[in-house]
């Protein structure tokens, strides 16, 4: 067992020929902020990739940053922000739910697990934002796709292939990202004590006006009092994000009013406590630090909460929901009910679900990713030999798939 | 057809003609099946006009499962398809061949659902794009991708070239906006991905569907993102005295934080060709002319209108007009709109390119168009997506010269050449097709190119589906998955290890 860390692209292709020569697989890592999520990987080395960092372009104007694969996700906000700029689909950082404290994670790693944040709803997830990427495939080629400008249809989208792909295709080094001005000001609307099915018209609601609600969230009232400091303790709150220049914010945060005024009591929530607000719901802060199993489900938002309430039937669980309720965080009381789980989500329209946190023996014993249709992951299957045919990135971290 | 190789044709499929065509007969019964060369002349070319092959047969399913069976009966018997929509393509993208199927999607005309609460808008691949926005718009929605073929082109279409328009900066391309899709393999196998959840449980195949026009699969049903309009949008229409001063207002708008809704740009030509053609007041004395589109609520645009008007001050704007009304936004766009057939007026033909560039570099590849333009004795008219960097230039030439359609396509060659070397790419939202396919090479090298093959192998192993298209030459799979192991070398030279 040895631990590789390479320092340039040229070396990382020097690791993979090696492993390649040897057939012994490679864990890939950048900072392991995410290497509780998957199954285990048996691997013979350690390629890791946190050595391999820099932002290695950024011109704000035009809108583009490039930076290598290990480069800490902390650093590049940093930069952006000094610039008014921004990852517009504000990924999460999984170091509170997992207990290890924040702002760990790699560049690598965001396109890797394809992060996003609430604001998926409407700027979407990393996939929709990477740009272009150079990469090393488990062929012992490196090999690259797409460019570093925003609008690019050249060739098949091999950089997007890449988003939630677990490092099991290929070992990316480096990417380009589309950043985006950040927005001036926010403010959260919350609508106060309502019950999870007119949350989840409220919500609706919300988002299908013109207001450019950006974040759209139910906290049932066994969560609210978990995030922003305990400030929405006592009742559930569904919050409403509208982000933009001054004058725009407060005349749409007045519409929503308007719009929702029949909805129930209301308050408004200004900049600062926002943001700490939407950071704790991004990071899954109520769930944080504890020991008991998480899924992240992703559904229709009508449907959500009507698969949380007939689950509820049969096992324990917590629940709150980001993306207007179609991104549903569940904390189980006891055991993971995978497929308790599973078949309810297919009994309301479909979806997916990730078993973000268990115990070890759980993520050997089960799908953490939600199992596919057979010809689906065939094809899946033989896209994953395409790129890696002796399976050595990665081996089983995604298991039915990678 | 000018210097364009095309796979070469399987003699024993061609024999089989009549075979083939009572076959796809009893697949598709009734009118869906066109094999008398007068009537399958409609079908001979897309978009890029200057390319045209008659197909084998063309077949016009009605049903996922008719598509299903058409694609496992051509792949076991080792017969080439061409998928097509409404034929819009601007890079030959449909273009057919002699031995293929044309596979027509226009019957798949329905919306399947209209969702609301999820906003979302289910619909069979051959909707219109507009289509689409035209069945929400009673409640106040739309669908955002607006090519500015939305009229004609389809959304199946759309997803296999992942089509922008003039508000991909603010509202992103079809990639963005498609939830999921129902697609057939070529083995005739139905898979769906993604639906109205967001993201996917495993490899994004959908995002790799996107944008791989029509090489991998046959898209059957699109699930569609569907936003609430604006309260309203305005435009600013600004001209520069030179192309310089425009970009730099671009960059300084972004700096500024402001992600206008559309950003146009037109040059000299441009302006002059669309103003003659529609009178919409542009200003004929400007090198280079912007409008400026901010979108969103009253508020808002009475705050961002003064700072864009501000910052095109700065950059030495001399004209200057802001939309006071809805009528007056709708001419400032009327020329910008009506840009390629103005520039057919003035031209018995034009070529439409496609680049994207980085925008800093526009006076460098502006400049390097214009020695061009002297080289090749061809004028070039310029309209520009300038928030994107995404660059249509518009070749004139005559095609009844002989010669001058070769000289136009080297000239828009050369142009995509400039285009990479600044840093920039071959095509922004019209696709490779066959237009650029010979270009691929400027822009990848083997490996990069063979690995994309490899992910078309994985789909469609026997390189059935397209073929032609993209790729400027056709690897076999078996000859792409080889692997050459050196295990004499070394394993792990020289890397830091713990």
């Amino acid at each position: 067992m040895t631990t590789f860390t390479p320092s340039s692209s040229e070396e990382v292709l020097s690791v993979v020929l090696g492993a390649l020569s040897e057939e012994a697989p490679l864990e890939i890592v950048g900072h392991g902020s995410k290497r509780g999520i998957g199954r285990l990987v048996q691997a013979a080395h350690t390629l890791d990739l946190s050595a391999l960092s820099g932002v290695t372009l950024y011109e704000p104007e035009e809108l583009i940053l490039s930076a290598k694969a290990g480069t800490p996700l902390a650093e590049i906000g940093k930069l952006l922000d000094d610039n008014r700029q921004q990852l517009a689909f504000e990924p999460m950082d999984y170091g509170p739910l997992f207990g290890d404290g924040p702002g760990r994670g790699t560049i690598g790693g965001v396109l890797a697990a394809n992060i996003s944040g609430p604001r998926r709803i409407k700027a979407g997830a990393a996939r929709d934002h990477i740009l272009g990427i150079h990469a090393v495939s488990g062929r012992g080629e490196a090999f690259k796709s797409g460019g570093r400008v925003v609008k690019n249809v050249t060739g098949y989208d091999l950089s997007k292939a890449m988003a939630g792909s677990w490092g099991t295709l290929a070992v990316v080094t480096d990417l380009t990202f589309k950043v985006l001005p950040a927005a001036e000001t926010e403010t959260t609307l919350a609508v106060r004590d309502l019950t999870d099915d007119v949350a989840a018209n409220v919500m609706a609601h919300a988002m299908g006006s013109s207001a450019e609600v950006s974040g759209a969230a139910h906290l049932p009232v066994l969560v609210s009092g978990k995030v922003a400091g305990g400030a929405l303790s006592g009742a559930a709150a569904t919050l409403l994000r509208v982000e933009g220049v001054t004058p725009s914010v407060a005349w749409r945060i007045g519409h929503l009013k308007d719009l929702l005024k029949a909805a129930g009591e209301m308050q408004e929530i200004g900049a600062e406590q926002s943001r700490a607000l939407w950071r704790d719901i991004r990071d899954c802060a109520p769930f944080a630090g504890g020991k008991k199993p998480v899924w992240r489900v992703s559904m229709a938002p009508s449907e959500a909460h009507r698969m949380v309430d007939a689950l509820r039937r049969q096992a324990g669980a917590n629940a709150f929901y980001d993306w207007q309720g179609g991104l549903i965080w569940l904390e189980m009381e006891a055991d993971p009910e995978a497929s308790a789980l599973r078949a309810m989500i297919r009994r309301f329209g479909g979806g997916h679900a990730t078993l973000i946190r268990a115990a070890e023996p759980e993520r050997a014993a089960l799908d953490v990713f939600e199992p596919q249709p057979p010809a689906l992951a065939a094809l899946s299957a033989r896209l994953k030999a395409e790129f890696d045919p002796k399976g050595i990135l990665n081996p089983g971290r995604m298991s039915g798939t990678g | 057809m000018s210097g364009l190789t095309m796979p070469p044709s399987d003699k024993a499929t061609l024999a089989r003609r009549a075979e083939i065509v009572a076959d796809m007969r009893l697949i598709v019964p009734g009118e869906g099946v066109v094999d008398a060369t007068s009537e399958m002349r409609a079908f001979e070319t897309d978009g890029l006009t200057a390319y045209r092959q008659l197909p084998m047969v063309v077949v016009l399913p009605e049903t996922t499962r008719q598509v299903a069976r058409i694609l496992k009966y051509c792949n076991e018997r080792n017969i080439k398809v061409v998928p097509r929509g409404s034929g819009t393509s601007l890079s030959g993208g449909a273009l057919p061949l002699e031995d293929a199927v044309l596979l027509v999607m226009s019957r798949f005309n329905r919306i399947l659902d209209i969702d609301y609460p999820n906003r979302i808008v289910v619909a069979q691949p051959g909707v219109t794009n507009l289509g689409i926005s035209i069945a929400v718009e009673q409640d106040g929605f739309y669908y955002a991708p607006d090519p500015s073929s939305q009229i004609a082109c389809s959304i199946g279409g759309n997803v296999a070239e992942n089509s922008g328009g003039v508000h991909c900066l603010k509202y992103g391309l079809t990639a963005n906006n498609v939830l999921g899709i129902e697609m057939v393999l070529m083995n005739g196998e139905i898979v769906r991905l993604g639906g109205r959840h967001l993201d996917a449980e495993g490899y994004d195949l959908l995002g790799i569907m996107t944008g791989s026009e029509g090489l991998l699969g046959v898209v059957t049903e699109v699930t569609v993102r569907i936003l609430k309009r604006p309260d309203m949008a305005r435009a600013l229409l600004v001209g520069f005295p030179s192309s310089e001063e425009a970009g730099q207002c671009v960059a300084d708008i972004i700096a500024a934080g402001i992600i206008p809704g559309g950003m146009e740009m037109m040059d000299r030509p441009a302006i002059h060709a669309a103003e003659a053609f529609v009178h919409a007041g542009y200003p004929l004395d400007v090198e280079a002319l912007l409008i400026v589109e901010l979108d969103g609520c009253g508020a808002e645009l009475d705050h961002l209108i003064g700072r864009v008007e501000e910052i095109a001050r700065q950059n030495g704007s001399v004209t200057c007009r802001i939309s006071q009304s809805e009528e007056e936004r709708l001419v400032f766009w009327l020329g910008r709109k009506a840009a390629f057939p103005a520039v057919g007026r003035i031209s018995p033909d034009y070529y439409c390119m496609d680049g994207t560039i980085p925008r800093k570099e526009l006076p460098r590849v502006l400049h390097g168009m214009r020695e061009l333009s002297e080289k090749y004795g061809l004028r070039v008219a310029n309209v520009f997506h300038a928030g994107d960097g995404n660059l249509h230039p518009l070749i004139l030439y005559d095609a009844n010269i002989p010669g001058e359609l070769d000289k136009a396509e080297a000239f828009g060659a050369d142009i995509l050449k400039l285009c990479v070397k600044v840093g920039g790419v071959l095509t922004g939202e019209h696709g490779v097709g066959v237009e650029k396919r010979d270009l691929m090479g400027e822009m990848f090298n083997q490996t990069d190119l063979d690995q994309q093959m490899r992910v078309k192998c994985a789909f469609d192993p026997g390189h059935l589906l397209n073929p032609g298209k993209v790729f400027p030459q056709l690897r076999r799979c078996a000859e792409l998955g080889r692997m050459h192991i050196h295990r004499g070398q070394m394993p792990f030279p020289d890397i830091p290890r713990f």
